[in-house]
């Protein structure tokens, strides 16, 4: 967290979500589009709150936090069920039936050529989707989310900044 | 191999030797020695920055040469790997790399212990890391020496030896003075180049068969001498049960070490943000994809043009056979054309060994500063700089994966990359998943995650085929093999989850819902993150 304050704030690049708020953004949702439905004041819940340990059960109970963790949930647990049960049935296909990845599809290529080229695919396209996902649908509210909890920490001295994992 | 390979060869190679060091001296000015510069290079690389630096990172020159020399051999089969080395990324991508990012500073242990009981799970990761690490290095280390040997055709001894070393005393000096900074600015240049030829020689394939991808993969099957077997799989894994088994296992392993690697986890803190961190595995992910691709034509294309018996005649394990694709595509033997693009692959071999390396170095030394000697050391002693440890670690781990490298040097270590995944996947990926999702999970389980994939990986190894009881083992004399399968992942990857709940469940320890508050909250949102 040295870095916000740091003179190495001017190198933060274009692209970094930083940059994507104005400095007094947050609360500031209005056009943003991609919030609708994510109430941040749970965060900024009226009980003054003594320690850190308080502040996060608090922003861990708030509905803004539960809709991120549901939105991120709902998306990675079936798109992740899905790629890896579609690998799996990829590699026990190409070690147990090589008769059936041996048909031919067209010209040279068979069954197993599309099968393989197809994870190529899917794995292109699941990364696609789920950036954009977590783009439109959880930066903004997470980035919200993010502010509220370190501004309602900063009071609480630098045992909070420090990180979790030291 | 001749004369003119050789010279132009070396001067590649000492060019990019220079570009390296001069990488790393420029790195290390006016650079004050913080943790922060040390481990995560400033943390202000841009996504697409590090999204080459991992690619670079993960290409390993067994994954340029090696895999396009299994296709070149076995045709489908070894496609097989690119396919598990690939869809790896997706586990990274959804569960780990923004996770990690937000809530650890500078090794996987840091997310782990972030909700245990500090030290026990810092040793226990550190030494799971510091095990992973090791293991990749002496494959990578071994490889090195016998690459070169093969590709430069000084097969003696002396020379192989001296590759190993030269290896390990420029890995050391890059980790040492550089850190994090000059490793990921090696490894943008070695993705760069390598990206680069890769595309070279897949137009060229390309444009010898005017397009038709068709011709490509009947003319590779004519040639192969397998026919259309060659464009199926079960060349190589197709044999008995065991084998089948043992391909599974690997492409299990495969699919969840990645997310388990420590020199890969510890890219993401080089990133300010989770969202950085995300938006360079999405640059990996097309990198990495796009690469394989190539190597899948690559393979085939040097089944086509040179043929899979001239290629095993080479080398036995088809790791020639790119290099020997480049020698036809430039002409044939003796040509100029031949021996400039036989030299450029060479030299981006070289450039993907001493980049790879120097990634893996810097992983362990922070495992061995930042987890094991910060965790282990003794209160009130005299304290050193974690990253003075650091740099001293990096300079101990060469000097014993070069000393590994030289007793491996005529031993079939191939295996050890597949076991690097597996223990991987057994011992990080449990304890790191577990800490992330299970509200309930306790620090007797992660520590039990741990050790209980990481003593049946290897364990299991030391009982396997690889070791002993076959010809190709390593020590083929004896025979103390009790487990039929080369990887372990299939049976080790299981008991680490299975040790890590059960580790969980029978814990007296209360599980803290204050601190899995927390962990949530800064692993989703990014507050408090370093």
């Amino acid at each position: 967290m040295e870095k916000e304050a740091g003179p190495e704030t001017a190198a933060v690049r274009l692209d970094d979500p930083w940059d994507d708020v104005p400095a007094s953004g947050w609360g500031d949702q209005d056009g943003t589009g991609s919030v609708t439905g994510v109430d941040a004041s749970g965060a900024a819940g009226p009980a003054p709150v003594s320690n850190a340990a308080d502040i996060y059960l608090e922003v861990h109970r708030s509905a803004a936090f539960r809709e991120v963790r549901r939105r991120y949930r709902r998306f990675v647990a079936p798109a992740a069920l899905a790629f890896l049960l579609w690998y799996l049935a990829y590699v026990v296909a190409a070690t147990t039936a090589p008769g059936l990845m041996a048909r031919p599809v067209a010209g040279a290529v068979n069954v197993a050529m599309v099968a393989g080229l197809g994870q190529f695919l899917t794995t292109f396209l699941l990364t696609w989707a789920y950036a954009r996902h977590a783009r439109l649908r959880r930066d903004r509210a997470a980035l919200d989310l993010r502010w509220d909890t370190q501004e309602m920490t900063r009071g609480l001295g630098h045992e909070m900044t420090r990180g979790l994992g030291r | 191999m001749r004369g003119d390979h050789q010279t132009l060869a070396l001067l590649l190679f000492s060019a990019f030797i220079a570009v390296t060091l001069f990488i790393t001296t420029w790195a290390g000015r006016n650079r004050q020695g913080s943790a922060e510069e040390f481990y995560a290079g400033g943390r202000l690389f841009s996504p697409m920055e590090n999204g080459f630096a991992i690619a670079g990172d993960y290409m390993s020159a067994a994954s340029f040469l090696g895999i396009s020399g299994l296709i070149a051999l076995f045709g489908y089969d070894g496609m097989l790997y690119s396919v598990g080395f690939l869809v790896a990324w997706l586990v990274v991508l959804l569960f780990v790399a923004e996770l990690v990012r937000n809530c650890g500073r500078f090794t996987l242990a840091d997310v782990v212990a972030a909700r245990m009981a500090e030290r026990p799970v810092r040793t226990a990761l550190g030494t799971s890391s510091v095990t992973v690490s090791a293991l990749y290095l002496v494959a990578q280390m071994v490889g090195a020496g016998s690459l070169m040997a093969l590709l430069l055709g000084g097969t003696s001894d002396a020379a192989r030896s001296w590759t190993v070393v030269g290896v390990g005393a420029l890995m050391v000096i890059y980790v040492a003075f550089g850190g994090m900074r000059a490793t990921t600015w090696i490894q943008i240049v070695k993705a760069v180049l390598l990206v680069a030829g890769a595309v070279a020689l897949t137009v060229l394939v390309l444009v010898h068969f005017h397009g038709n991808v068709n011709n490509l993969l009947n003319t590779a099957a004519e040639r192969s001498g397998h026919g259309k077997d060659f464009l199926a799989p079960g060349l190589r894994y197709g044999g008995d049960w065991t084998s089948r088994f043992d391909f599974i296992s690997l492409g299990v392993a495969l699919v969840l070490g990645t997310a388990g690697l420590p020199h890969i986890l510890s890219r993401f803190y080089t990133v300010p943000t989770a969202r950085a961190a995300r938006r360079s595995v999405v640059w990996s992910i097309g990198l990495i994809g796009s690469f394989y691709l190539m190597t899948i034509v690559l393979g085939f294309g040097a089944a086509a043009l040179v043929g899979s018996a001239e290629v095993r005649s080479s080398n036995a394990a088809g790791n020639t056979a790119v290099p020997l694709l480049a020698l036809h595509l430039g002409g044939g033997e003796g040509s100029t054309g031949g021996a400039i693009l036989f030299a450029v692959v060479a030299a981006i071999a070289f450039a993907t060994i001493l980049a790879v390396v120097a990634g893996i170095t810097l992983a362990s030394s922070a495992s061995v500063a930042h987890d094991l000697y910060a965790s282990l050391r003794r209160p009130g002693r005299k304290q050193y700089g974690e990253v003075a440890v650091a740099r001293v670690a990096a300079a101990g781990i060469g000097v014993i994966a070069i000393g590994l490298g030289l007793l491996a040097q005529n031993l079939n270590v191939a295996f050890l990359v597949g076991l690097a995944f597996a223990v991987a996947a057994s011992a990080n990926l449990p304890a790191l998943l577990y800490s992330l999702f299970w509200r309930n999970f306790t620090t007797r389980g992660a520590v039990w995650a741990v050790y209980g994939g990481l003593v049946p990986a290897v364990v299991l190894v030391l009982v396997s085929p690889v070791v002993s009881g076959s010809p190709t083992s390593l020590f083929p004399g004896v025979d103390f093999q009790l487990f039929p399968l080369e990887n372990p992942g299939l049976v080790s990857i299981p008991l680490g989850f299975l040790a890590g709940w059960i580790g969980t469940v029978t814990s007296p320890e209360e599980p803290d819902g204050a601190r899995h508050a927390e962990a949530e909250v800064r692993a989703l949102t990014g507050a408090g993150a370093a």
